[in-house]
């Protein structure tokens, strides 16, 4: 197969890379000649893959992500590594060791996050299309905060393989993009079957976007227009709503009674998980080592004290005690109960209506240091997380502006009803085009 | 010794024989190879890397299982077992915890009252190894270790005993036959360096209970606990207690000497591994099938070939054995069962053990001929031994390994009969030489005729049939006399 080159040399005035490759090669296929960024959480051969972190710092990982060697074998050209809340955890993209990224329809506020370089790069017309990764709204919250599309697969529809490990039951990479078309475009090459991830599907995605949804039923659960949620976003949210029903669909008024708990239950989870999968940033094999002649437990200290950022330090604490014996049962067990009644209730919602919408974010993108305490950072995840606690599909696309910033519709279906999420998106998004 | 205050539970460690590791492709054969060759992202815990089950190691965990009677569960889990090391790459170890693979089962011994006991099992569970830490440099010169993570990723099966034996040599024959089940099932390589590993628990009546991390040899398992059982009964005699602990064994020394107090304080933060679906076997493990196992073997040695219990026994406690003996018997068409019993399991096991040699360093064949020249009365038991040795040193040596017949004509080792010339000379020549002997065999002291018959085997080498000499003796005795 014949190899060609591009020339890349965006103007990242935005900070949104973390490395650019700037002559990236690229094959034949469905992707020919795309520049394609790619998150820097999910590892590329031969270039370095940080996750935003000083302790993987000059880490080259040895190995393709299971969704990159498909988007190469597809033709893309890798445009580079893009910056990220430091391993996904963070809702602006503050949290990166190696700065933020400037949102591009206004550079005084965050892009959103933890994907805020590959939203924060497509917004501003760098590449075409991104990958992502979407834990508790990685993907649909930058999406909605920078104006672009974002789509979060059904669990399992995408490979994890290669995606370094945050919270491996909430998490899945998937498509960013500036229209549906291209997120779809992009979704069919990632998706399908990998034997090195037992927990994906034999599912692949092989879908023209359409634009009729007559009939189609749609959940207005009340929860996503209520307490925390700006009026303004929701009022922008409700007209987009009702274009869709302009378009033929019907809406149905509902509740998620378990999304009080929803919140709750992410974040001991995927602190829980975080805890373990990044035990293993230690300073032996990779990264930055300890300099010191300390034992190995003293220098492991050390390593992790210095490497990682004060969110990763805070959320690792929280994950370490909610496993400890005698409060594992309290916190862990728990949350795996909410989770499940996050579950049931979304599969009751499902066996009445097709597909639920409301705002992907409950505000528009905030101003640099806005949101400076933990807890409120937290909350801004509240109409995301639910999606990644259930596993089902999930997709942001702009609907309309708050303050000339970006507001986003979200669209969330059954499992594996992935093209129905993505037909709902492009009806609206054809319905409104200028 | 049975000693009714000693409990003793164990927790023991299999690797099994698989070609590839537990969640990668990567080799199991790693033990003639140097450092980190066995190794890819996935063993090496790299970051992004997911695992991915070998069918194989859960097929082998489940013969296990069965064959020790345990329940399998339709439905078990993997979690992680999370703890900071340098040989642990993720710094957790995928294991089983709250849902095993199978619960309950037994292993029946022989117990030290000689009635079969069956020592009741809690679990079995599969885990994956991790590396190994290469400690370099001394005190002088700096010390520092390096990680060799060609282990890592290696399957293992956990059996956990409930503290019911009796006494450290109870402990060793739980080992001994769980080691002759694992290599009958064709899952485990008991001659593999570090493929058995064991933590002992040991409590007296009573008292505390103390855990022995870590013995890697079945010879092991029993002097550290001999040694803690002594240990612990001197701390009671001096009006000591024992510590709750746990404790290292010291194989070169054979002691136990208490850890560090930090490395019990471990909270392993146990939750289910998230890469990894349940597992599933509830159609699956009916089809797991069975090959004759110890017990049965046993029995048949005694039904088949007419062995007593405890030649059976030892017959089939390992594999090679049993199969060496089958070998030699050809199905009993040679009628030579009870010769080979009593030679393979007596007199071949102390020759073998004594050269630190393994049976397959034998051929069944010679062994065959070895018996025929016994059976025959061609040699005597006491030439068959030394033909034994001489095969086994030449083996030992690398040398070719002769016929036994081969062996007998060059050593002259065939038995002597009553009219040998040299035989009778023999005789002769002994009673000339020990006038005083005789002079006490004619006084009645019956332990004269032992000694002179005993210097004339020595002038024989062991070739004349004791009884023959003996007859041969008393009668030269009488002539002289007269």
């Amino acid at each position: 197969m014949a190899v060609h080159t591009i020339n890349f040399e965006p103007d990242d005035r935005y900070n949104a890379f973390l490395k650019v490759c700037a002559k990236p090669s690229h094959s034949e296929g469905k992707l020919a000649g795309i520049a394609v960024a790619v998150k820097d959480n999910i590892s590329t051969q031969g270039i370095e893959t940080t996750c935003a972190s000083k302790i993987l710092k000059g880490y080259v990982p040895p190995y393709d992500a299971h969704a990159v060697g498909l988007i190469k074998n597809a033709g893309a050209a890798i445009a580079g590594k893009t910056n990220m809340d430091e391993f996904g955890m963070g809702t602006s993209t503050e949290n990166s060791a190696f700065g933020p990224t400037l949102n591009p329809c206004d550079t005084g506020r965050v892009p959103g996050g933890s994907s805020g370089g590959s939203a924060a790069a497509v917004a501003a017309g760098m590449v075409r299309m991104a990958l992502g990764t979407d834990t508790g709204g990685s993907i649909r919250c930058p999406a909605a905060f920078s104006g672009i599309v974002g789509f979060k697969p059904t669990y399992g529809r995408v490979s994890r393989y290669g995606l370094i490990a945050y919270a491996n039951s909430l998490e899945t990479i998937g498509p960013m993009a500036t229209n549906v078309s291209d997120v779809s475009l992009l979704m069919s090459v990632i998706s399908g079957n990998d034997r090195k991830d037992t927990t994906s599907y034999d599912k692949p995605y092989a879908h023209t976007p359409s634009a009729d949804i007559k009939g189609l039923r749609i959940g207005i659960p009340e929860e996503y227009f209520g307490k925390g949620v700006d009026p303004d976003v929701g009022t922008v949210v409700r007209r987009a709503i009702a274009r869709l029903e302009e378009l033929g669909a019907v809406t149905v008024p509902c509740s998620i009674p378990s999304m009080e708990y929803a919140l709750a239950a992410y974040y001991v989870i995927c602190t829980s998980e975080a805890s373990s999968n990044l035990a293993r940033f230690d300073g032996v094999r990779y990264g930055p080592a300890a300099d010191t002649k300390k034992s190995w437990h003293a220098a492991y200290q050390d390593v992790r004290k210095q490497g990682f950022g004060p969110e990763v330090r805070r959320r690792i604490m929280l994950g370490t005690f909610a496993l400890s014996s005698g409060y594992y049962g309290k916190y862990y067990a728990k949350a795996q109960v909410a989770r499940e009644n996050v579950r049931k209730d979304f599969t009751r919602l499902f066996s009445d209506v097709d597909v639920l919408c409301g705002p992907t974010m409950p505000t528009i993108a905030f101003k640099f240091g806005e949101k400076s305490d933990p807890l409120s950072m937290y909350l801004s995840d509240i109409l995301t997380v639910p999606v990644n606690l259930a596993g089902i599909p999930a997709i942001s696309v702009p609907c309309g502006k708050v303050q000339g910033m970006p507001v986003g519709l979200q669209v969330m279906g059954r499992p594996f009803e992935d093209e129905r999420v993505i037909d709902v998106a492009y009806a609206y998004e054809q319905a409104v085009k200028p | 010794m049975i000693d009714a205050d000693v409990v003793v539970g164990l927790e023991v460690h299999c690797q099994l024989d698989t070609k590839s590791k537990l969640f990668c492709g990567c080799s199991t054969d790693y033990r003639n190879d140097g450092p980190n060759t066995h190794v890819c992202p996935v063993c090496l815990g790299l970051p992004g890397t997911m695992p991915v089950l070998n069918r194989r190691a859960i097929e082998y965990a489940m013969r296990v299982a069965k064959a020790l009677n345990c329940t399998v569960i339709p439905e078990s889990e993997f979690s992680r077992k999370n703890y900071f090391y340098p040989d642990l790459d993720k710094a957790y170890q995928v294991t089983q915890y709250d849902k095993p693979l199978a619960l309950g089962g037994y292993v029946g011994i022989e117990g030290d009252d000689g009635k079969e006991r069956r020592i009741q099992l809690t679990r079995i569970h599969v885990e994956e190894d991790p590396g190994r830490l290469v400690h370099m440099g001394n005190a002088e010169r700096g010390r520092y270790s390096l990680v060799d993570y060609n282990r890592a990723g290696i399957p293992l099966i956990e059996i956990v005993s409930e503290p019911e034996m009796r006494s450290p040599k109870e402990a060793r024959k739980f080992l001994n036959k769980l080691r002759a089940t694992l290599e009958y099932l064709g899952v485990f390589d008991p001659e593999k360096e570090g493929s058995l590993r064991v933590d002992a628990n040991i409590s007296l009546r009573g008292s505390e209970r103390v855990e022995i991390k870590n013995i890697t040899s079945y010879k092991g398992v029993e002097r550290a606990l001999t040694f803690e059982v002594t240990r612990q009964k001197n701390q009671l005699r001096r009006g000591l207690k024992v510590d709750r602990e746990t404790r290292h064994y010291l194989e070169a020394r054979g002691i136990t000497q208490s850890a560090r107090s930090k490395e019990q304080e471990n909270d392993y933060r146990y939750f289910p591994e998230p890469d990894l679906r349940p597992l599933r076997v509830q159609s699956w493990v009916k089809d797991v099938k069975l090959p004759e196992l110890p017990d049965a073997r046993r029995e048949r040695f005694v039904q088949q070939y007419g062995c007593s219990l405890n030649h059976a026994r030892t017959l089939t406690g390992e594999l090679k054995m049993a199969n060496f003996f089958e070998a030699v018997v050809a199905g009993d068409g040679n009628g030579l069962c009870k010769l080979a019993a009593t030679w393979i399991a007596d007199t071949l096991a102390g020759e073998l053990n004594y050269r630190s040699m393994g049976i397959d360093a034998l051929d069944a064949k010679r062994f065959t001929g070895l018996l025929v020249l016994l059976k025959a009365g061609t040699i005597t038991d006491k030439s068959g031994i030394e033909v034994m040795r001489v095969m086994l040193d030449e083996r030992l040596k690398g040398e070719t390994v002769e016929t036994p017949e081969a062996i007998v004509s060059r050593l002259n080792l065939a038995k002597t009969t009553g009219d040998d010339a040299a035989l009778l000379g023999a005789v002769h020549d002994v009673i000339t030489e020990n006038p005083k002997a005789v002079e006490d065999y004619k006084a009645g002291k019956n332990g004269a005729l032992n000694f002179l018959v005993g210097q004339t085997m020595k002038k024989t080498r062991g070739r004349a049939d004791p009884g023959e000499l003996n007859r041969l003796m008393v009668e030269a005795l009488k002539s002289a006399e007269q």
